[in-house]
């Protein structure tokens, strides 16, 4: 049908020269409208960093540097300090990559290994769909389903056995109360699982076949033959996709917001009950009152958004070096 | 002595297998146990009257229907606005810029904004249009999903954008095609079904978007139309009852949850389909 179409555009222009300089101004439109869409992205990306910087600018001048490592947090008096945030936030996506990373590795290779071929793609579909499940489920679950279950059923039971272990009754210590950081995190972890196994299945798939054949002619076991010859090989891919997953999870808010509990303030135990940025942020924006409560909010964002903008930014330069390296192989 | 390292190593590849299987199972069993929470509580609640009725203060009788007419509004002006210049700019990173310097920085900065904290994003629409125009709007809400629609789209079409072989471009240009016709009439066209899949990933990607509209949109007890005002979102609505203490809120929060979720998994089962096989 395409050429019919065209063919009709041409012929409804009297000659050929005009309708070569139609087509060149026409080119030179389109052109500068695919360019124009390309900088709309590019100035989003700066919006973003304006924005917030601008926004941040009175909590900056304000608090300085001891924003960042002050934990105090009180909107009466108006002193905050973005530490106990900035402590939940790296510990529960910390914690979370500890649970994902094994996980995700571990269900990339039962998918190119064990998995009978007819059940790869739905089982893999499946897994995915968990990152297709939106942040706000996680949450209404997590605080509904999970937690009161994990309160009952495991964290007592966690509690009560390490009760007198010198360091673990530190760790694990506090009233078990379902909702806190190690809900949070477990939680989270679940959520960027799919990211983590997909991007370690497709770096698998680029493992020359030759490579593992020869390993298997040597003698060795499929585990051998992972852990030996594909994981080396994949490394700097598998480590780009627990980056990205490590950058989504620092960002997540709606989750987190329903299970982390909502206390300003560092505990030792992982059990214990505390806050991210995304969550204080999300709580607290709307009811914020006072310039400078605002600012310190906005100035909590940009904290979040170099983070992740520095996780982010190293996953992607892994994973192109992968790309390129994957398209100078074949 | 041989042996015993035979059995050694085969003792390790079976545990390790078992591992990466039960990894697999614990992966599913999330998912069973998500899923299934979500039917056997959102049906409750599951009634006609829930896309017919407003939400009811605490206590009394009530719908969704202003909350799923708000998100289906912002929703489609975020993609009616973000798929056009998603279009446009993922077609200029596979056709024009491809290997410039300046297609190189662009695709950087959109896979970041990919997978930038969308509560990041809602504080900026927050600072661009909320300030600026002195209250919360629907407008607002529209505007941060669409900076969450656009890398989506971009990122999609220039893949697939990139599968389509050259030859195409090649023989269209040889019958004297101007470059735009190309991609208009024959890249573009060998390229829908990915792009409209794109479109689709990003349509289920807003739909469970809460963190930009709480201070953008923010909600919206009643019925409304206007975009200039505050509307209610289905998200939204859901994070305000489930973390309120009333029981009846919490079923209408589970009801919205399996809606969202229906809806969602729908939408990303039909692109998977849609989606074509990667060649090579």
């Amino acid at each position: 049908m395409a050429d019919i179409a065209l063919a009709e555009q041409m012929s409804s222009v009297p000659d050929r020269a005009t309708a070569v300089a139609k087509g060149g101004a026409r080119d030179t439109r389109f052109r500068l409208l695919t360019l124009a869409a390309s900088f709309v992205v590019l100035g989003i990306f700066a919006g973003v960093m304006a924005s917030l910087l601008i926004g941040a600018l009175p909590a900056m001048q304000h608090f300085g540097w001891a924003f960042i490592y002050t934990e105090a947090w009180n909107p009466v008096t108006e002193k905050f300090g973005a530490l106990a945030s900035v402590y939940g936030t790296l510990v529960t996506s910390l914690l979370a990559m500890f649970v994902a990373v094994p996980v995700g590795i571990g269900i990339a290779i039962f998918l190119t290994e064990i998995c009978p071929r007819p059940l790869r793609r739905p089982i893999g579909i499946a897994i995915e769909l968990l990152a297709g499940i939106p942040s706000i489920i996680y949450g209404i679950w997590g605080l509904f389903i999970f937690a009161p279950w994990f309160q009952v059923h495991v964290q007592t039971w966690i509690v009560d056995t390490v009760a007198n272990v010198p360091y673990l009754q530190d760790i694990f210590g506090g009233p078990p109360y379902g909702i806190g950081i190690f809900t949070a995190a477990l939680i989270l972890s679940i959520m960027v699982l799919p990211f983590i196994s997909a991007v370690t299945r497709d770096v698998f798939e680029t493992v020359p076949h030759v490579l593992k054949e020869a390993a298997y002619g040597l003698g060795c076991t499929t585990w051998e033959v992972m852990w030996r010859v594909v994981l080396p090989f994949a490394r700097s891919g598998v480590v780009g996709g627990a980056m990205l997953a490590l950058g989504r999870a620092l960002g997540e808010t709606m989750a987190v917001t329903f299970v982390i509990g909502n206390a300003h303030h560092i505990q030792k135990s992982i059990f214990a009950p505390g806050t991210t940025i995304s969550a204080t942020i999300a709580n607290e924006f709307t009811e914020a009152v006072g310039d400078l409560y605002l600012s310190a909010l906005i100035e909590m964002g940009l904290i979040l958004f170099f983070i992740t903008f520095v996780v982010l930014a190293s996953a992607q330069l892994m994973l192109r070096a992968l790309e390129r390296r994957a398209g100078s192989a074949t | 002595m041989n042996t015993g390292i035979y059995a050694r190593r085969k003792i390790w590849n079976g545990f390790f297998l078992l591992l990466s299987v039960l990894a697999a199972g614990f992966g599913l069993i999330w998912l069973g146990f998500i899923l299934g929470a979500l039917f056997y509580n959102g049906f409750e609640a599951f009634a006609p009257k829930l896309f017919l009725e407003m939400t009811p203060p605490p206590g009394e009788n009530g719908g969704l229907a202003n909350a799923i007419l708000g998100s289906v509004m912002m929703s489609t002006i975020a993609v009616v606005a973000g798929t056009p210049l998603g279009l446009f700019a993922g077609t200029y990173l596979a056709e024009y810029g491809r290997y410039t310097r300046l297609a190189f920085f662009v695709r950087f900065v959109n896979d970041t904004l990919l997978s930038a904290p969308s509560i990041v994003t809602g504080l900026f629409v927050y600072e661009l249009v909320v300030v600026k125009m002195g209250h919360f709007s629907a407008w607002a809400g529209a505007a941060s999903l669409t900076v969450i629609v656009i890398p989506v789209v971009v990122r999609t079409t220039e893949n697939m954008l990139l599968l389509v072989p050259n030859g195409l471009r090649e023989a269209a240009a040889a019958l004297g095609a101007p470059q735009s016709s190309v991609i208009r009439a024959v890249t573009w066209r060998a390229a829908r079904a990915g792009i409209v899949t794109g479109v689709l990933l990003a349509i289920a990607r807003i739909s469970g978007e809460t963190a930009p509209l709480l201070f953008t949109a923010l909600n919206n007890q009643f019925w409304s139309t206007d975009p200039n005002a505050p509307m209610a979102s289905l998200p939204a609505v859901i994070f305000q009852f489930a973390m309120s203490p009333y029981a009846d809120w919490h079923r209408l929060a589970w009801a919205g949850a399996l809606l969202i979720t229906a809806t969602v998994l729908t939408l990303s089962i039909i692109a998977r389909l849609l989606q074509p096989k990667r060649s090579s």
